[in-house]
C-alpha cells in the first residue's frame, strides 16, 4: 500500500496545485456569474449545488438554464446535453494512452474531464518521485471543487448583487480564445487549430446556429481521415 | 417566464448529469486500455486539442447575425482587447477579465 502513504498524497497535492491556479481563478468568477443566473431565475442554492456537484460542465450548465425555463422534456434535454458536450468526446480520444497514469483514479479523473482539466492534464506530467495516480487525482478534484464553491458562492451572494451582469457570460468566450491563443503559441498546434476553426465555420454557415456542432465534428473528422499522416509528421514517435 | 420546480426539474437534471456523463465516458469504452489503439485514433490525439477549442470559439460567437442588431461589433472588438493583452501580458486570467470587461461595457453602455 505504498502509493496511501500520508506524504505521497501531500507530495501530489502540492505539485498538483500550482497548475490548478488559473482554474482556480477562473472557475470561482464564472461559477459565481452562474450561481448569480442560477438564482436570478429562482433556483436556489441547493439546485445550483446539484448542477455543480452532478454535471460540472460550465457551458452545459448555462445552455440548462434555458432547459429549466422550457416546458418538461427530458429527452430534449439529454439530446441538447450530447450535442454540447459532444466536444468531450474529443477529450477522450485525446487521453486514451495519458488516462493510464490515473491508475485507481481513473473513473474519477474521467467523471470530471470538463474543457479546464482536460487542458491541463494533457500537457502536465507530475514531477519525479511523485505518483501520477494522486497527482492527476487532484488537478481533477481541485478543478471540481473550484467550480462548485465559486457557484455555492454566487447563489449566496445573487441577491446582494445588484449591479447589471449583461454580457457576463462573454466570459466563457473570453476563456476559449485565450485556450486558443495559447494554443496557437505551439506552431504544431496551427493547421489543426485551423482546420477546427474552418470546418464550424462553414457548418454554422450550412446548418446554422442551432444545428452546426455535430456536422462540424464530424467534417473535422473527415478532414483528419485525409490528411492526418502528413499533419502529424514527425510528431508521432516510435 | 416558468421554470421547471420539484421532480420536472430534478429528472431534467438527472438527464443532463448522465448525457454529460456518457459523452465523457464513451471514448474509454470504445477504445479501452487493453487494446491497441489504432493508428489514426493515435493521429487525432495530436490534433483534437487545438481543433477543438476552434470549434468552441466558433459555438461561442454562433448566435452573431453580421446584418442586424451591433452586427457582432462588441464580440470583435472584446476578442481584439483579449488577443492585444494576452500578446502583452501572456496572463490567462488578466486577458479573459479584460476582455469580458470590455464586452461588458460595449453591451451594456455602447450597443
Amino acid at each position: 500500500m505504498q502509493n496511501t502513504k500520508p506524504h505521497t498524497i501531500i507530495g501530489a497535492l502540492k505539485s498538483a496545485f500550482p497548475h490548478t491556479l488559473p482554474v482556480m481563478a477562473g472557475f470561482m468568477f464564472l461559477g459565481t456569474a452562474y450561481g448569480v443566473l442560477m438564482h436570478s431565475i429562482g433556483l436556489g442554492v441547493g439546485w445550483t449545488f446539484l448542477m455543480s456537484f452532478l454535471v460540472f460542465a460550465g457551458s452545459m450548465q448555462y445552455v440548462a438554464i434555458a432547459l429549466f425555463a422550457a416546458p418538461f422534456n427530458p429527452i430534449n434535454a439529454l439530446a441538447v446535453t450530447l450535442m454540447v458536450n459532444a466536444r468531450h468526446l474529443f477529450y477522450g480520444l485525446s487521453m486514451l494512452g495519458k488516462i493510464k497514469e490515473a491508475k485507481k483514479f481513473k473513473p474519477y479523473v474521467i467523471f470530471t474531464l470538463c474543457d479546464e482539466a482536460f487542458s491541463i492534464l494533457c500537457a502536465t506530467n507530475p514531477p519525479a518521485g511523485v505518483d501520477s495516480g494522486w497527482f492527476m487525482f487532484f488537478i481533477a478534484f481541485l478543478c471540481r471543487w473550484y467550480w462548485i464553491l465559486g457557484s455555492l458562492c454566487g447563489a449566496v451572494l445573487g441577491p446582494l448583487i445588484t449591479i447589471d451582469l449583461k454580457g457576463l457570460d462573454f466570459a466563457l468566450t473570453a476563456m476559449f480564445v485565450v485556450t486558443l491563443l495559447n494554443q496557437w503559441s505551439n506552431k504544431s498546434n496551427r493547421a489543426s487549430a485551423l482546420i477546427g476553426i474552418g470546418c464550424s465555420l462553414v457548418c454554422l454557415l450550412l446548418f446554422g446556429p442551432d444545428s452546426f456542432m455535430i456536422p462540424a465534428m464530424l467534417l473535422m473528422l473527415g478532414v483528419f481521415a485525409l490528411f492526418s499522416n502528413k499533419l502529424t509528421e514527425g510528431r508521432m514517435g516510435p | 417566464m416558468t421554470i421547471l420546480a420539484g421532480w420536472p426539474l430534478f429528472i431534467t437534471l438527472l438527464f443532463i448529469a448522465l448525457g454529460t456523463m456518457l459523452t465523457r465516458f464513451l471514448p474509454f469504452w470504445i477504445f479501452p486500455a487493453h487494446r491497441p489503439i489504432p493508428i489514426f485514433v493515435r493521429r487525432l490525439q495530436l490534433l483534437l486539442p487545438s481543433a477543438a477549442i476552434g470549434l468552441l470559439v466558433v459555438y461561442c460567437l454562433r448566435g452573431i447575425n453580421v446584418f442586424t442588431g451591433s452586427r457582432g461589433l462588441p464580440e470583435l472588438i472584446a476578442i481584439a482587447a483579449i488577443v492585444l493583452l494576452h500578446r502583452l501580458f501572456k496572463n490567462t486570467l488578466l486577458s479573459i477579465a479584460g476582455g469580458t470587461a470590455v464586452y461588458m461595457l460595449l453591451v451594456q453602455l455602447v450597443f
